[in-house]
């Protein structure tokens, strides 16, 4: 479904990304971590094309990113993505966030679109919010209704970027919640996460990656029972700890 | 000592209504137009393009750096000669049309300056957002980005259509009949130059007052 092939990124002279190469196969979910700074949340922007890379390539479903002539809105419109800053759209109700890009990108009708946000907002447990504004919402619901949005585009895969990283502690379970279900569901998944939890119950493998390198790459119970790289194994050492 | 006398004034009410209605011909077309191309030069500006955005930022740079009396003076002396070369000497009377096109072209600067700041105001993840969800950079910029701007900047727009208001006075440099331009002329017929010039300072005064105490309000919503 993803292929990351040798990718490089430089900005200026400093090098965010080296030679990074892995795969997200079909239904499968894939956990970046790492330090801050390490250039996960870069390489997952790199995958829709939010940020361009100067060697190498990625390939989502056979349409190749970093191809000047790939349409990249359209690639865009089935691969959802959620930020860590959530990023509703404030001047627009809930359910207008839900229904914008359907109508706009997809070309949906009005009811279709109201149809499908109302469907989605129910399954993240928020339908009764759909006429209220976004700042009238916690972090954690604003973060569901964020995924409720990528999912109205029926997307092939979801990027998440720090989903939870925002929140307030008692609101990271509704939202790690919602991914579970989603993985179970056998959505195709690439999360930048540091909650090694939610990588264990559902992740199928995880990539640790440091100073823009792909450190470790592998199934989820080779990385946390054997960790190869000092690097990985200090890293779950002191995250663990907590 | 003086003495006040206001008779002319009653009498003088409808030239100087007709004045004043002059006077928010300017205003609101320097508004409109100010604010439509102003937006399209603060976009011209933050875009991808470098050489228009280098032409747009020296027409901002230049317009605000001239005197706008000088620039609706240009305008009276240029503007005609455009427009006998396209339509002849009969022309009739380009005063308005003149001091019309000087005003927006004038006010657009400004505008594109507040307009590029309210964009720049909106965090750069609702891009992001934008484009994630498939939208083209147009449609980000429509949909998303210009309507968070417009809201957080109304009331820095609405202080420069204040400002704007007063400015368009200028136009008697030309000999247009504004409403300081008729006041004037009124004063100057009956010999009551004093009165008629308090009188309009007060008209100004009060219309100006009114619609900062609006923009106030507005601001103190806005916050909420």
């Amino acid at each position: 479904m993803i292929e990351i092939k040798s990718v490089s990124k430089w900005y200026g002279e400093f090098q965010v990304l080296t030679d990074c190469t892995t795969t997200v196969q079909k239904s499968e979910v894939v956990v970046v971590c790492g330090p801050s700074g390490s250039g996960k949340s870069t390489l997952i922007k790199c995958v829709n094309g939010l940020e361009p890379f100067q060697s190498g390539e990625i390939i989502v479903k056979g349409t190749s990113v970093g191809d000047p002539k790939t349409n990249l809105s359209k690639l865009r419109s089935h691969v959802g993505m959620v930020f860590q800053n959530f990023e509703l759209f404030p001047h627009m109700t809930i359910i207008d966030n839900l229904t914008i890009a359907q109508e706009k990108v997809l070309g949906r009708n009005k009811e279709e679109a109201r149809d499908k946000g109302m469907k989605f907002l129910d399954r993240v447990g928020l339908k009764i919010q759909a006429p209220k504004h976004p700042g009238q919402l916690s972090g954690g619901q604003q973060q569901r209704v964020a995924i409720a949005r990528a999912l109205c585009m029926d997307p092939i895969c979801m990027l998440f970027d720090e989903p939870t990283s925002a929140l307030d502690p008692e609101m990271i379970n509704e939202v790690l919640d919602v991914m579970v279900e989603l993985a179970k569901e056998g959505m195709t998944m690439m999360c930048v996460t540091h909650e090694m939890g939610f990588a264990r119950k559902v992740a199928n493998r995880v990539i640790f990656m440091d100073h823009g390198l792909i450190v470790e790459d592998a199934t989820k119970d080779d990385f946390f029972g054997t960790p190869r790289s000092d690097r990985a194994q200090q890293f779950l050492a002191k995250i663990l700890q907590h | 000592m003086y003495e006040m006398d206001w008779s002319s004034i009653p009498g003088a009410l409808p030239l100087l209504f007709k004045g004043l209605l002059i006077t928010f011909e300017v205003t609101i077309t320097a508004i409109v137009v100010g604010i439509v191309w102003g937006t399209v030069l603060a976009i011209t500006r933050i875009g991808p393009n470098k050489i228009l955005a280098k032409l747009a930022a020296g027409y901002v740079n230049l317009f605000r750096s001239v005197p706008l009396v000088m620039v609706i003076l240009w305008f009276y002396l240029i503007v005609p000669q455009g427009l006998k070369a396209i339509f002849g000497d009969d022309i009739g009377d380009i005063r308005l049309t003149s001091a019309l096109v000087a005003f927006a072209l004038f006010e657009a600067a400004y505008y594109s300056e507040i307009i590029r700041a309210g964009i720049q105001s909106v965090p750069r993840g609702q891009v992001s957002a934008g484009l994630a969800l498939g939208m083209t950079q147009g449609q980000t910029m429509r949909l998303i980005l210009l309507p968070q701007a417009f809201r957080n900047m109304t009331p820095l727009l609405l202080t420069q259509a204040i400002i704007l208001f007063q400015d368009t006075s200028l136009v008697y440099v030309i000999g247009l009949s504004d409403f300081f331009g008729t006041a004037y002329k009124v004063g100057d017929r009956d010999g009551r130059l004093v009165e008629l010039l308090l009188f309009a300072g007060a008209i100004y005064f009060v219309i100006s007052f009114s619609a900062s105490l609006l923009v106030k309000r507005l601001q103190a919503r806005f916050v909420k």
